[in-house]
């Protein structure tokens, strides 16, 4: 047994820390939000370039072949910065389902340029407010023609393909299907987001040519195996993003005075940073587990993926919205960087399904475990 | 980062698996001993069998195992239910990591192994009338005499004082000085003429705790631990110490009763754990729990690069404490009416939950109280100021005190 992340994991830690800091500071995120731009097209070629986004991808198919564990390294690194970029969606979502479902011809023509970063992938599932289930889907292909309306899809409008859920007549209700958005019959519309660093956007098909990823009728499956892989990774993106926040009160904290000392003085300001501390430490720890049994394609996976997934959003929540609270007037300022972080949790806890939907994943899980 | 066991682990898990099965006691070997009696048989037979302490040097009475194998033996130990042992746990956990910093050579092979084997019990007289959270505040006083030391004073919360047969403990040696220099660190035979030990009745009806009173108590300066004026320091080995051994958290077997509670009691006809009220606090327990376990076994990684137990293990009692409490009244509000019945052959889990609720207000103190956990956190971990003080850098017989 051994806890602990390699050395080389660790020095890849730092390479990414210090890569973000130069090619990804504040001001970046910010010219984001205050630009016109969707995302960061430069930061995303430069990632590209790290070859981040080819990571897990087998060498067979340009990838980097490497585990899940440097996948998680790099995930923790965007999160602390608040990396605008799809990453994501491509990577943890749409490059996923491709490994997970596609065939050897769909893994050739597509994995090479995610992992080059030259293809950037979504993945489309709602449909209006609500959880989404396999008997509520609307959006349908039939013989390859897909129709229907995708709403709240990330990075849907800087996105080249999308994985998108489609309602199958037969098996469990869902089928995946892979749609080229530059193709006809599909119309990209953006959606006004809370974070603006991050776009969303609505697709409508009308006959866009689909072609079916995985078998017909086991797409609810497939879906929930996809999640349960992407949550891990979705938690490090917000164990990284909860460590900055409190980092960022702690730091405001020792410099702002008030009543003659300053504010990380007393014990209200102290108590609230510790227990953004212990919520960090254990969504870290199960950050941990998560991951190796990510790695390992462990049967725990499920059980251990809604644990660090849950505790994580729970975690990010909470260093966000006391980071604001710390700052008093500041932190409620549109030039202060507090926002980056209370916008980037939330749409992160809503993205791969709410705390609700994975609480009741994780007491699943549980019950499984206890009756076998 | 791998979770399972290395082919050497394996292994090792095995042999103690198979030392287990062959060796736990039954209860007709238990039947007719007190606990005491019945830890001491236990840890005898462990200790006989190699199986003691196991992370301590042999020369000490342990095996020299590894961490990962101490914590593969505490896996497996913790298969068998209802084990007797909490009783050494002081000494186990807090003494003897004093001791193996702070002693001779000589009273490390004289008092460690008979710590391992459970021959020995140990006690911590740190907290007084007037030092809890505010420990270096305590009074009581030793003086020197000769090779010797003369102690009078009182200590309060002595857990186990009246079977223990020797006790750490810190005391004031000159008032002259700020609080924290003014400290010394002995260690001392229970049975020394003018220790009076008298029990305390707990909230919870048991009296496992206990006041003790020193007149004119004479400790040998060969006991002393540290330096004279050193005593802080020493106490902060303890009290790390105490943290790591507290914050470790239970087996667990708490929630596993819970999540069977919950599937067997019904709400609105269906069974309680299909509600999803009653699911979403499983899953936020689960997270807590889980959390702290990989927490445990990250800090078991550190421990093993032979680093010391940090003040981030204060997180484990902060947030094992009321989260047990938290399932303990929940576990309780799922009997609904039933809930109020305390009775071993009644309530399910015989009345586990009931007993839990009457000990963790204790659990949310001893130790560190939660709100002094926080501080540790903010203070040690975070860096963060702490807060003005008014007993700072002033002689400790000028320092304000309150009625009490
Ligand atoms: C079951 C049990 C077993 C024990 N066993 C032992 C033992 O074996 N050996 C031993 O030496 N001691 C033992 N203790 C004593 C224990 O360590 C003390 O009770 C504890 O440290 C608190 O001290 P106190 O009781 O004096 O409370 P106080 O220090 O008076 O605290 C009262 C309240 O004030 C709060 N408070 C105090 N200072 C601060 C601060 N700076 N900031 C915020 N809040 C503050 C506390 O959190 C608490 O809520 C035991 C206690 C219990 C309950």
């Amino acid at each position: 047994m051994n806890f602990e992340f390699s050395e080389e994991q660790n020095l890849l830690r730092e390479q990414a820390h210090g890569f973000l800091g130069e090619h990804c500071p504040m001001t970046k995120v910010r010219a984001v939000l205050d630009g016109d731009q969707p995302t960061d097209r430069e930061l995303w070629a430069k990632i590209a370039e790290m070859g981040w986004t080819a990571t897990v991808i087998p060498e067979e198919f340009g990838g980097l072949g490497l585990s899940y564990l440097e996948l998680a390294v790099i995930a923790e690194e965007l999160g602390r910065a608040v990396a605008p970029t799809p990453f994501s969606s491509s990577v943890y979502l749409a490059t996923e389902a491709l490994l997970l479902a596609g065939s050897t011809a769909q893994k050739e023509r597509w994995l090479p340029n995610l992992a080059n970063g030259t293809t950037i992938g979504a993945f489309a599932m709602a449909e209006g407010p609500g959880r989404t289930t396999a008997a509520n889907l609307t959006a349908a292909a039939h013989n390859g023609a897909l129709h229907g309306t995708k709403v709240a899809v990330a990075d849907g409008d800087v996105a080249d393909i999308a994985v998108v859920v489609t309602k199958a007549d037969s098996g469990d209700g869902a089928s995946l299907q892979l749609v080229e958005l530059g193709g006809d019959g599909v119309s990209i519309n953006p959606q006004r987001t809370l974070d603006f660093s991050r776009s969303h956007a609505r697709l409508e098909f009308t006959g866009a040519a689909a072609e079916p990823l995985g078998p017909s009728g086991q797409g609810w499956a497939l879906v929930n195996k996809l999640f349960d892989r992407a949550a891990v990774l979705f938690a490090w993106e917000q164990i990284g993003g909860a460590e900055a926040a409190l980092e960022m009160a702690k730091e405001y904290a020792l410099g702002r005075y008030a009543f003659g000392r300053p504010i990380a003085s007393y014990q209200a300001i102290k108590h609230k940073l510790a227990h953004a501390y212990v919520n960090n430490t254990l969504a870290r720890s199960n950050g941990y587990y998560g991951a190796w049994a990510l790695s390992k394609d462990a049967a725990e996976l499920p059980l251990a993926a809604a644990t660090a997934r849950v505790s994580a959003t729970q975690a990010y929540y909470y260093a966000s919205k006391e980071n604001i609270q710390t700052h008093g007037g500041m932190g409620y300022t549109w030039e202060f960087d507090c926002q980056f972080h209370y916008r980037r949790a939330k749409l992160l806890s809503v993205n791969i399904g709410s705390e609700t939907q994975w609480r009741n994943k994780l007491v699943q899980a549980l019950e499984q475990s206890n009756a076998a | 980062m791998d979770f399972n066991d290395t082919p050497a682990e394996a292994t090792f898990r095995e042999e103690a698996r198979a030392w287990l099965r062959g060796n736990v006691p039954t209860a007709t070997e238990l039947e007719g001993l007190d606990p005491i009696g019945q830890a001491k048989l236990w840890q005898k037979r462990k200790y006989d069998s190699g199986w003691a302490c196991i992370r301590w040097p042999k020369e000490y009475g342990g095996r020299g195992a590894t961490t990962i194998e101490q914590v593969i033996w505490n896996q497996e130990e913790a298969k068998h239910p209802n084990l007797p042992g909490a009783v050494f746990s002081i000494g186990q956990g807090m003494a003897a990591p004093t001791l193996m910093a702070w002693a001779k050579e000589e009273h490390r092979r004289r008092y460690l192994p008979k710590l391992a084997s459970g021959e020995e019990i140990w006690c911590q007289l740190f907290s007084e009338p007037a030092g809890g959270s505010d420990l270096a505040a305590l009074r009581t006083r030793a003086e020197r005499d000769g090779d010797e030391w003369v102690l009078n004073g009182q200590k309060i919360w002595t857990s186990g004082a009246h079977y223990s047969d020797y006790g750490i403990i810190v005391v004031r040696t000159d008032p002259t000085v700020p609080k924290h220099k003014g400290l010394s660190y002995f260690f001392l035979n229970m049975k020394s003429p003018g220790v009076e030990t008298k029990p305390i009745k707990q909230l919870s009806g048991d009296a496992n705790f206990n006041e003790v009173y020193f007149t004119d108590v004479r400790i040998p300066d060969d006991q002393r631990l540290g330096e004279v004026g050193q005593g802080w320091q020493v106490s902060l080995t303890t009290l790390m110490n105490e943290r790591a051994a507290i914050g470790g958290g239970s087996a667990g077997g708490d929630f596993k009763a819970l999540l069977r509670l919950a599937q067997t009691v019904t709400i609105d006809d269906r069974p309680a754990i299909e509600n999803p009220a009653v699911r979403a606090k499983l899953a936020n327990w689960h997270c807590k729990r889980s959390g702290l376990k990989y927490t445990g076994y990250r800090s078991l990684s550190a421990l093993s690069r032979g680093e010391t137990p940090g003040p981030e293990n204060s997180i484990g009692k902060l947030v094992a404490a009321p989260m047990t409490q938290d399932i303990a009244s929940f576990a309780m509000d799922l009997m609904e009416m039933s809930g109020a019945v305390w009775d071993e052959g009644y309530s399910p889990d015989a009345g586990l939950f009931q007993a839990m609720f009457m000990a963790i207000p204790g659990f949310r103190i001893a130790g560190g109280t939660d709100e002094i956990m926080a501080n540790i956190i903010a203070e040690r971990v975070l860096g963060l100021p702490q807060e003005p003080r008014l007993d700072k850098g002033i002689p400790f017989n000028e320092v304000p005190t309150g009625a009490g």
